[in-house]
């Protein structure tokens, strides 16, 4: 979108010179061309050119033109773990960002004692690398001598069971939870600073009290910090990885090998050397989401508009 | 989250690197090939020791860096580069990517038994009978060396191994009125008896692993993969395999097995305080207990594995072996350092000190290993009986030429049967189908049964 935006401003401005080119340009964004081409364009380009080959252990590389993709459209573990991040999704992101939106609110409110305090607080969690945060969570987790083993032996019986095929994914929900609502908080905390003081005090002169200013002038202002978190929030659930991975170790049979796409794509790639199909997954995984995002932006633009 | 896009670029850009790097390699194999003439005998290999030169080793084992320092002292000519490239399957990951790209591989690797046959077939190793190394077959046990030995072919040197043994709490076993099981029937009512006795503890802990399956299924007499060049054979519905799901069915369905993952922070606590009151694994062990549950010191005791009918069968799980790469510039050199790492007895004096048990059948029957008797197992000879174990493992088991990726999927057919309590037939026959599904994608023709 601001690439385009860019050309048309640039379309505006070009018309009285439009005969003599200009180069000079180019030379100034070329450095960014160069890493943009090699380190974006260049890696898409090669893996759509794996995606229409396939290389066996017996039998050398084959072009197969777009078996892959037909293979990708009718294989069930694909379309499973779409269907996992997906339910993921639609659960966990209203979830999160419904947290960060009231944590942002109340720091704003300024009637929050040490809103300093609970600002860094909130927002640590993702300073913490992804990582690490999953194995933590995996600690407090384990059922046998963990936190979740403390809470169990206090109600006297095996209540949670963080790692069951039912519970798995709500698991994974927390910890994504916790890592990027403070994200999401900073992001609509941001857009509220901007708001300009004088429609508060309009607001208040025309007798709005503080629940009324929320919704009449907060969350309006917030729109477009919204459709923001919910794209990246819907390209992270899509692209979920790091969790789920690392606590395969732990639950080893409730997570798949393809409890994720990535995680297919992962392991499709590193254990089973099918890097063709695996770049397949990739791109029908990379398609899917930029649709999916795309058309949340014009939602939320259009109804920005309105 | 965030990171993984970057992930998923970075393979990518690193499967980019991958091609270019593959085509200078062979560039470069190109030019080599005609300069270098195939390599023979042994008169090669004390040659290059004398003459020096550097060479990579990749290993996770606790005492290689013991070894290389070793082996560079009494070859002070030769510089030995030890690289910890990760444990299993991370490093296979990486030596399978070098291999791809054609440059970047070790010349000497640890490699377990299980994985050397997939690294053979796809012609990655030097074939060592090239330097007389098939000479040494009487220096090591029956089931290791047929491990290193794949399609007529010598594709590395055992270092471990592991024959089967049951490792059991006998702290747990005497305040319970357990007997220790010879037969597996005898192993099931002890886990009855146990579990009904006090709910948090289990016989054993087992939440589905693929190289205690296989190990089972060996020792149950099946032998359900067989593969001869692109022929593949697979049958995990002999009667060995399923002699063995019908038997840990009932340990399944029941619920006797602890569902504490194996190696997880959890496990290693039951362990300790005889919430998993036995084990069943390889003869690597005892080293494990004693440095990582020392509330277990005094316990522990080491009986053969239980059997179907009593009388003795064991098969190996675990172990592994060094190989030398194709890639390697200097295989002479190479072939040279894994001979002296895996056949020395100042290199064997370093493994056995850090806690390895040898493949070697001079170590494995001299007095001093024999009498070894740790405080840990109660002053037990435990050697006695692992060395019994491991005369009695039967031959003629053979993994898939793609054991790395069928251990992968494991988890995805036969550890669904573990999660839903199950028949473990159901899940070993899931496994089957994907396993023959993945061989002929890959340009194996494989038969099912």
């Amino acid at each position: 979108m601001t690439s385009t935006s860019i050309v048309r401003l640039a379309q505006r401005a070009t018309p009285a010179r439009r005969n003599r080119r200009d180069w000079r340009g180019w030379a100034f964004v070329a450095p960014f061309m160069l890493v943009f081409l090699a380190m974006i364009i260049a890696p898409v380009v090669y893996a759509i050119g794996l995606s229409l080959f396939r290389e066996q252990l017996f039998g050398g590389t084959v072009f197969v033109g777009l078996n892959n993709y037909l293979a990708v459209f009718q294989d069930a573990k694909f379309w499973q773990a779409l269907g996992r991040v997906t339910l993921f999704l639609v659960v966990q992101v209203p979830i999160m960002l419904a947290l960060s939106l009231t944590a942002a609110l109340a720091l704003d409110s300024a009637r929050l004692h040490g809103a300093a305090f609970f600002r860094i607080a909130i927002f640590l969690p993702y300073a913490v690398p992804g990582v690490v945060a999953a194995l933590i969570w995996g600690f407090i987790y384990g059922d046998q001598f963990g936190l979740t083993a403390g809470i169990n032996d206090l109600l006297g019986a095996h209540v949670l069971e963080p790692f069951s095929a039912q519970a798995i994914l709500g698991s994974i929900g927390n910890i994504v939870t916790w890592e990027f609502m403070g994200y999401n908080m900073l992001i609509f905390y941001a857009a509220l600073r901007v708001v300009p003081s004088d429609i508060y005090e309009a607001a208040e002169i025309d007798g709005a009290g503080a629940m009324r200013t929320v919704f009449s002038i907060k969350i309006p202002a917030l729109r477009g910090a919204i459709v923001i978190a919910t794209i990246f929030s819907i390209i992270g659930s899509f692209q979920l990885f790091n969790e789920p991975n690392l606590l395969k170790i732990l639950s080893p049979n409730v997570i798949t090998s393809y409890f994720t796409p990535n995680m297919y794509a992962y392991n499709l790639s590193f254990a089973g050397q099918q890097f063709n199909y695996a770049a397949t997954v990739a791109i029908v995984m990379g398609v899917i989401t930029a649709v999916i995002a795309y058309v949340v932006q014009l939602r939320g633009s259009r109804q920005e508009s309105i | 989250m965030k990171i993984t896009s970057r992930t998923v670029s970075l393979s990518r850009r690193i499967a980019a690197i991958v091609v270019a790097s593959a085509l200078i390699g062979t560039a470069l194999a190109g030019c080599a090939s005609t300069s270098s003439g195939t390599p023979a005998g042994s008169t090669d290999v004390a040659a290059a020791l004398k003459k020096g030169g550097t060479i990579t080793y990749w290993s996770w084992t606790p005492s290689a860096e013991a070894q290389v320092a070793a082996f560079e002292k009494a070859y002070p000519k030769v510089h030995v580069k030890l690289v910890n490239a990760g444990t299993n399957t991370t490093e296979y990951t990486k030596l399978q990517n070098a291999i791809k790209a054609g440059s970047g591989a070790p010349d000497v690797a640890q490699v377990e038994y299980y994985a050397i046959p997939q690294f053979a077939l796809s012609k990655s190793l030097v074939d060592l009978t090239a330097y007389g190394f098939d000479s040494l077959k009487s220096a090591y046990t029956p089931g290791p060396w047929s491990s290193v030995n794949v399609g007529g072919g010598l594709y590395g040197l055992p270092q471990d191994s592991g024959p089967m043994a049951l490792f059991y709490n006998k702290t747990v076993f005497d305040k319970y009125g357990l007997t220790v099981p010879t037969t597996w029937d005898e192993y099931i009512a002890d886990a009855k008896k146990l579990h009904a006795a006090n709910p948090e503890a289990y016989i054993t802990s087992d939440s589905g692993d693929s190289g205690f399956t296989t190990s089972m299924i060996w020792q149950a007499g099946g032998r359900p993969f067989t593969s001869n060049g692109s022929k593949v054979s697979i049958n995990l519905q002999d009667e060995g395999s399923k002699k063995w799901a019908s038997t840990w069915n009932e340990l399944v369905d029941n619920k006797l097995l602890s569902p504490v993952p194996g190696w997880s922070d959890d496990w290693f606590k039951s362990l300790g305080n005889g919430n998993v009151a036995s084990l069943i694994t390889g003869a690597w062990m005892p080293g494990v207990l004693e440095s990582s549950v020392k509330d277990g010191s005094g316990q522990w005791r080491v009986a053969p594995t239980p059997t179907y009918d009593g009388k003795p069968a064991n098969s190996e799980n675990g172990g592994g072996g060094q190989v030398v790469l194709k890639q390697s510039k200097n295989p002479a050199l190479a072939a040279g350092f894994l001979k002296w790492l895996n056949n020395s007895p100042g290199s064997i004096k370093v493994f056995l000190a850090s806690g390895g048990f040898p493949s070697t059948t001079s170590e494995l029957n001299s007095e001093a290993f024999l009498a070894d008797a740790p405080d840990y197992f109660g002053g037990q000879k435990i050697n006695e009986v692992l060395v019994q174990g491991a005369k009695d493992v039967s031959t003629g088991w053979s993994y898939l030429p793609y054991q790395v990726y069928a251990n992968s999927i494991y988890g995805d057919t036969v550890g669904q049967s573990y999660v839903s309590a199950g028949d473990l037939n159901a899940g070993l026959s899931a496994w089957q189908k994907s396993l023959a599904d993945y061989g002929n994608q890959q340009g194996f023709t494989v038969t099912t049964k």
